[in-house]
């Protein structure tokens, strides 16, 4: 009775504020930017190209360090890169001299042949690669490029998964698709998701939040949960308005 | 007719080469048929594959010694930048002394013999290979190094799985030009620091009495072995897992 259950954040960003120095002075990239991000949310982070979404990203992946404030996760502060959390970058993550079971297997280097193998197959599997297990990224498409970076990261089994506009490079329809392939995995595989894009329309597809960011120095501007049930509908009114009120804090207009 | 485009070229520099060598007045420059059969004279007493094993064996101890050594050690400066700072300087400060200036004091290190040539190979393909790994390395994408830590991998498994990968197509161009370095070096270290090989038959048959056809002869085999070595080194870049480095 009156006991509140708090479930504790697993990502929490706390005051987080980044300047790079440069030729003569420092450019202010991040300005106290906090957010919190429960478990299994899918969250985006849209904002415009130069912002600071990547610098963001890095920092909370622990690529980066902060100039000020923290990250936690499972309370605990993000000192460096970690295999529990897999960053997919936006183009050319995947390396280019590994077969695409190679490069599942990449992060497996700790399990014995049998549960590597299994492993492998699964997640190839998983992203619909099955039949390209010798293929070398080059000879495959953008879009598969995408899918083998994301089963490298799916195969370690992480609890978090950071996303910098990995659909960003590929053509329009291969992009609609990859969006509907990584809600698919979602429900299959339940992480948390930071996902950053500069598109409306990727945002209010997928995402339970959408953090709004103002452009450099970045800061968030606001937060808007997108209460569309899943499969959503893209012409629904409810999709509609979600997307004005982006547009509009986004600062664009309506009309083209 | 493509294909054809390269003989014909060559049958017309030979005819060029065989009209020159008839109008001359000394007599002492040789037609392509008596370079040939100098060539055969050579094999006839067992010269010419005596002296190409022996620039073989050098080049093959030179360019192995500097490539085992040089490919770790540039890989690690690149990695540590200090130590490539460090370094760089004195790198720099070598890299324009010809190999061939060594040739004094190679001599007086390891007197006349083997292993002054193969220390001169050595030293020549030494400092490009160190510096081009240094440099491969520091082009390998940011992407593919935050990656490889991403999956928790120590330094010694980073270095191995992902900067070597990396750096590999880059390697494998310094890897081609030092061996043709390699292979200009053991001709001149044998005109003057040991008495066998390619290079000595050059200068011997000319020292011992005007042998031009000898000399030109010398000349061919040089040509033809590295045109081999090179082909065979140019295999490396067609590797399944190498061609992502050379554009399409
Ligand atoms: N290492 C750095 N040094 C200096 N400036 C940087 C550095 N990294 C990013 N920036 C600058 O920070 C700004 C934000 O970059 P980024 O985070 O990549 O933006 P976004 O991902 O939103 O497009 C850009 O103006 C960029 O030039
Ligand atoms: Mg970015």
């Amino acid at each position: 009775m009156g006991v509140r259950v708090v479930t504790p954040a697993k990502v929490s960003i706390r005051d987080l504020s980044m300047r790079f120095p440069t030729d003569r002075s420092t450019i202010e990239v991040l300005s106290s930017v906090s957010l919190e991000v429960k478990d299994g949310e899918l969250v985006c982070i849209l904002g415009p190209s130069g912002c600071g979404k990547s610098t963001l990203l890095n920092v909370v992946g622990g690529f980066l360090k902060a100039t000020t404030g923290e990250v936690l996760i499972d309370g605990q502060a993000v000192t460096g890169p970690d295999p529990r959390r897999i960053f997919v970058f936006q183009e050319r993550g995947v390396f280019p001299w590994l077969t695409v079971e190679g490069n599942v297997g990449f992060g497996l280097f700790r399990l014995g042949a049998a549960e590597r193998a299994e492993r492998i197959a699964h997640y190839v599997k998983l992203v619909g690669l099955s039949g390209f297990e010798s293929a070398y990224p080059q000879e495959l498409s953008g879009g598969m490029k995408q899918r083998l970076e994301v089963a490298r990261a799916l195969a370690v089994n992480p609890d978090v998964l950071f996303l910098d506009e990995p659909f960003g490079a590929l053509d329009s329809i291969t992009r609609l698709v990859m969006r509907s392939e990584l809600l698919r995995i979602r429900r299959a595989e339940k992480k948390t998701i930071l996902f950053v894009t500069h598109d409306i329309d990727e945002s209010v597809q997928l995402a339970d939040r959408v953090v709004v960011m103002s452009t450099r120095p970045a800061t968030i501007r606001r937060i808007v949960e997108i209460d569309i049930p899943h499969p959503r509908d893209l012409s629904s009114p409810r999709y509609i308005a979600l997307r004005d009120i982006l547009f509009e804090e986004i600062g664009l207009a309506h009309k083209i | 007719m493509k294909r054809l485009l390269p003989f014909s070229a060559t049958a017309v520099l030979l005819a060029v080469w065989f009209l020159a060598a008839r109008r001359q007045t000394s007599g002492l420059f040789p037609n392509p048929l008596q370079v040939l059969s100098g060539l055969g004279e050579l094999l006839r007493h067992g010269l010419l594959a005596k002296y190409v094993i022996a620039s073989l064996f050098r080049v093959t101890w030179g360019y192995l010694l500097a490539v085992v050594t040089a490919i770790p050690l540039g890989l690690l400066l690149g990695w540590y930048r200090r130590g490539g700072q460090a370094l760089n300087p004195l790198l720099q400060l070598l890299r324009p002394i010809s190999p061939l200036a060594w040739i004094p004091i190679s001599i007086l290190w390891f007197g006349v013999g083997d292993v002054a040539a193969i220390f001169l190979i050595f030293l020549a393909s030494f400092l490009p290979l160190v510096v081009a790994a240094m440099n491969a390395v520091g082009n390998v994408p940011t992407t593919l190094l935050r990656a490889g830590r991403n999956f928790g991998l120590s330094n010694p498994r980073l270095l191995r799985n992902v900067i070597l990968p990396a750096a590999l197509p880059q390697l494998i161009v310094a890897l081609r030009i030092s061996l043709g370095v390699a292979w200009l070096v053991v001709v001149a270290a044998e005109m003057i620091a040991v008495n066998s090989g390619l290079g000595f038959l050059i200068v011997d048959a000319r020292n011992a009495g005007n042998r031009y056809d000898l000399v030109v002869a010398g000349m061919v085999m040089i040509g033809l072995i590295g045109l081999v070595l090179d082909a065979g080194i140019r295999q490396l870049e067609k590797m399944k897992a190498l061609r992502w480095g050379y554009g399409s």
